[in-house]
């Protein structure tokens, strides 16, 4: 894995090198920004192109803060920019909507400014100023959460209706923010692995697996292949354990209560296999730089057996689901999303497969031991409904669970090292592995000491703002569905 | 129908725990123990450095205490791989206390009192809610594990709901208010007007390290060190996130259901 080409170019003509990587089949995967010491920004723009990743560059020297507005003209990016003025304070001209989105404060207060080394002291958030008022004949608004009827993690939905009908919906995402990207910048490698465990809880691993991919590039080594191994089979559990939790969801929302009950056990005992695996119920500890911590606690064969065991009562469950018209029935046809919107905004993942796109980075750009292991990547048919996106996570659940047995399989027998050591020299690099929720970036900036940098870019963030789109016609009753569809975990959102 | 069927197929799954020994708790990592808490002083050098969240406390020359707050403690395993001499995972998953001090192990000979004081305060205060309890879950910034913890305890194997606990909508009928996260700045206002719209008696949990302390992740410039500062806590588990077991252990503390005494029934 080497450092992804790089396209300088002014901050004016950012735009339009974005909009013309685009127009040659390129997707808009992320926007970043950094800021450095001497008050100066860099801008990179994340293209995803056949098998690879590229970045387009522009730097904003010390005063400057605006530029032209990359949204003007791929409004995919609108999120990002809103993301970098609330982190920043850097304003695109022409943005037209620069609502606060990730860190709503007031203007001129001191921003987070990842990048650089000073930090701000605890943030005051500006949150009266917020729009939320609608305007028309019997229209108005119900905010739901931050607090919301049961355990979810915590965000804001202003839906706008007319009484039953969803007309819009504005997303409120900024009350988790932690503060996670300067966090990094504050730790060594080898323990910022940690902090990336636990930027999304439900993709622990493959937030691990993408940071350490990133050292591992910067430090130029190759991961013994055991270990790569043993990184598969430990991101394809975590893939069914979030793919299933998706499921479990929607069972909840139809009062599918024996299906919601068995599916619930069925997950309680893989989160028991993952912690004799590794001794961690959600594989935290596992993935390390260079490497994995070690072999897995239990022996490959064993572990072979339980998975079989564990599929075969699963999947006899989620097929007598599937022909439940009771529950069908509340998915077809709820929360439509185009294949024109989809491919347009460039969503990944589950929500990108439900609608026929395919960007999966395990067979894009695969990594780890995806290619030895012959991943082929499944997509839906466009149909773009909640049913379809349940249909490509029910196909990767049986997918996942046969790359687990292949990967530990080859694990038998062979030998050789766990983990090489991975010192990351100075550099930029920006890495991807298939969360999930889709595909994860990771770019990682170090000065060849320390880590200067470090933004993930989840699926999570880039799918929510998609959100509002699926809601064309739907009413109130299908909102669980809908958001249970796109399965993003909101701790992942405003980091 | 044949769901009917389907959902006889397995028994009973729920476990029997806090009357019954359950065993899952043998295999698994629910905190770390000190096995060597007063060691040689040549042995104590780099200690606290070994820690990415500071939950390693070596104290003053002469007493060289070697101590572990789980309050801290993220279960990372950086101190057994290195010290396996000093440190050893204790396959403990009934962490939950009703004092911060107390998460800090091998606890002082002292602090057993201020515990037991603590405890009996408690069970006093929430004596009429035995019987039915209800729970509001808040998410102050956690990273979402901690969430797919708590609503496994609805699940048919730890089933809440035979132990009269009930996860509610509303902190106006809510007695335990079970809080995830470090307290973030755009949670403050929110978990503050949830605890005030509680009726008492009314039991706060901090569920998680990140809720007990911050974590890796807090304090910064808007997450916070814990949920204490923002409102008063009666019992902490720690775990990162704390197992269905840990959190049972705290909710069961929490109202006062727990066995008076005895050895660990995971």
């Amino acid at each position: 894995m080497s450092a992804q080409p790089v396209l300088r170019t002014t901050a004016g003509e950012l735009a339009q090198s974005v909009a013309a990587g685009i127009r040659r089949g390129g997707r808009l995967a992320a926007l970043v920004a950094s800021a450095r010491d001497d008050g100066s920004h860099v801008l990179r723009a994340i293209l995803a192109t056949a098998g690879r990743l590229a970045v387009i560059e522009s730097e904003l020297p010390p005063g400057v803060e605006a530029y032209p507005a990359v949204t003007a003209l791929v409004p995919g990016a609108s999120w990002y920019e809103r993301e970098i003025h609330d982190l920043f304070g850097l304003a695109p001209q022409g943005h037209g909507r620069l609502d606060p989105l990730v860190l709503p404060l007031a203007d001129g207060a001191a921003r987070p400014r990842p990048g650089a080394r000073t930090a701000p002291g605890a943030v005051e958030l500006a949150v009266s100023g917020l729009p939320g008022h609608v305007m028309g004949e019997g229209v108005f608004t119900i905010p739901y959460g931050p607090v919301r009827s049961g355990v979810f993690e915590s965000v804001q939905y202003l839906v706008e209706t007319v009484g039953e009908e969803i007309l819009h919906l504005r997303t409120r995402v900024y009350h988790k923010h932690r503060g996670i990207e300067r966090r990094f910048q504050e730790l060594r490698a080898d323990d910022a692995v940690l902090l990336a465990e636990r930027v999304e809880g439900t993709a622990s691993v493959a937030h691990a697996l993408a940071f350490c991919q990133a050292v591992e590039a910067l430090a130029e080594v190759t991961v013994p292949s055991r270990a790569a191994l043993v990184r598969v089979a430990h991101a394809e559990l975590e893939r069914i354990v979030t793919h299933l939790d998706s499921v479990i969801r929607h069972t909840e929302g139809a009062g599918q209560a024996v299906a919601n009950a068995r599916l619930s056990v069925h997950k309680e005992r893989l989160l028991r296999l993952r912690a004799r695996l590794c001794g961690h119920r959600f594989g935290r500890g596992v993935v390390v730089t260079g490497g994995v911590s070690g072999p897995p606690l239990m022996a490959p064969s064993e572990a072979i057996g339980v998975t079989g065991t564990l599929e075969r009562a699963l999947c006899a469950d989620l097929d007598a689901l599937m022909s439940t018209p009771s529950f069908l029935d509340r998915l077809r046809g709820t929360g439509m999303l185009p294949v024109g919107v989809a491919e347009a905004h460039g969503a990944v993942g589950p929500v990108a497969r439900g609608s026929g796109i395919d960007n999966d980075v395990r067979a894009e750009r695969p990594y780890a031991a995806y290619r030895e292991l012959g991943f082929v990547a499944r997509i839906g048919s466009s149909q773009g409904d909640a049913l379809e996106r349940q249909r490509v996570r029910l196909d990767e659940i049986g997918a996942s669970f046969e790359l687990v047995r292949h990967a530990l399989g080859a694990l038998d027998g062979g030998d050789g090292q766990w983990r090489a050591e991975a010192v990351p020299g100075a550099g930029t690099v920006v890495t991807s592995v298939e969360a999930p929720q889709g595909e994860l970036l990771y770019l990682v900036e170090s000065d060849g000491t320390a880590l200067v940098r470090v933004k993930p870019r989840t699926a999570s963030f880039h799918n929510l703002s998609l959100l509002s789109e699926a809601f064309r016609g739907d009413i109130f009753t299908d909102f669980v569905f809908i958001e249970a569809s796109f399965g993003v975990s909101i701790a992942g959102v405003s980091l | 129908m044949p769901w009917v069927l389907r959902g006889l197929r397995d028994g009973i799954v729920t476990t029997g725990y806090p009357r019954r020994v359950d065993g899952y708790g043998a295999g698994f990592r629910g905190a770390v123990r000190v096995l060597e808490p007063e060691p040689d002083p040549s042995l104590t050098s780099g200690l606290p450095e070994l820690c990415p969240t500071g939950a390693i406390l070596v104290e003053s020359a002469e007493a060289r205490a070697v101590r572990i707050d789980r309050g801290r403690c993220i279960l990372c395993g950086r101190c057994v791989g290195a010290r396996p001499d000093l440190f050893a995972f204790d396959p403990l998953v009934e962490v939950a206390t009703s004092s911060r001090r107390a998460l800090v192990v091998p606890e002082e000979p002292d602090e057993d009192d201020e515990v037991r004081r603590i405890r009996v305060q408690l069970a006093r205060r929430v004596r009429a809610l035995r019987r039915s309890v209800h729970i509001r879950h808040l998410d102050a910034g956690s990273d979402g594990a901690e969430e797919a913890e708590i609503a496994a305890l609805t699940g048919p194997i730890y089933d809440l709901e035979r132990l009269g606990m009930f996860f509610t909508a509303t902190p106006r009928h809510a007695d335990v208010l079970l809080v995830t996260g470090t307290g973030t700045a755009g949670m403050a206002d929110e978990l503050r007007r949830t605890f005030e719209a509680m009726p008492d008696p009314k039991v706060v949990i901090a569920c998680g390290t990140d809720a007990t302390s911050g974590g890796l992740v807090g304090p910064s410039y808007s997450a916070g060190g814990g949920i204490a500062g923002l409102v008063p806590v009666d019992v902490f588990v720690p775990g990162s996130p704390p197992s269905p077991f840990s959190l049972l252990h705290g909710l069961l503390l929490a109202v006062g259901l727990l066995p008076v005494a005895g050895r660990s029934r995971c």
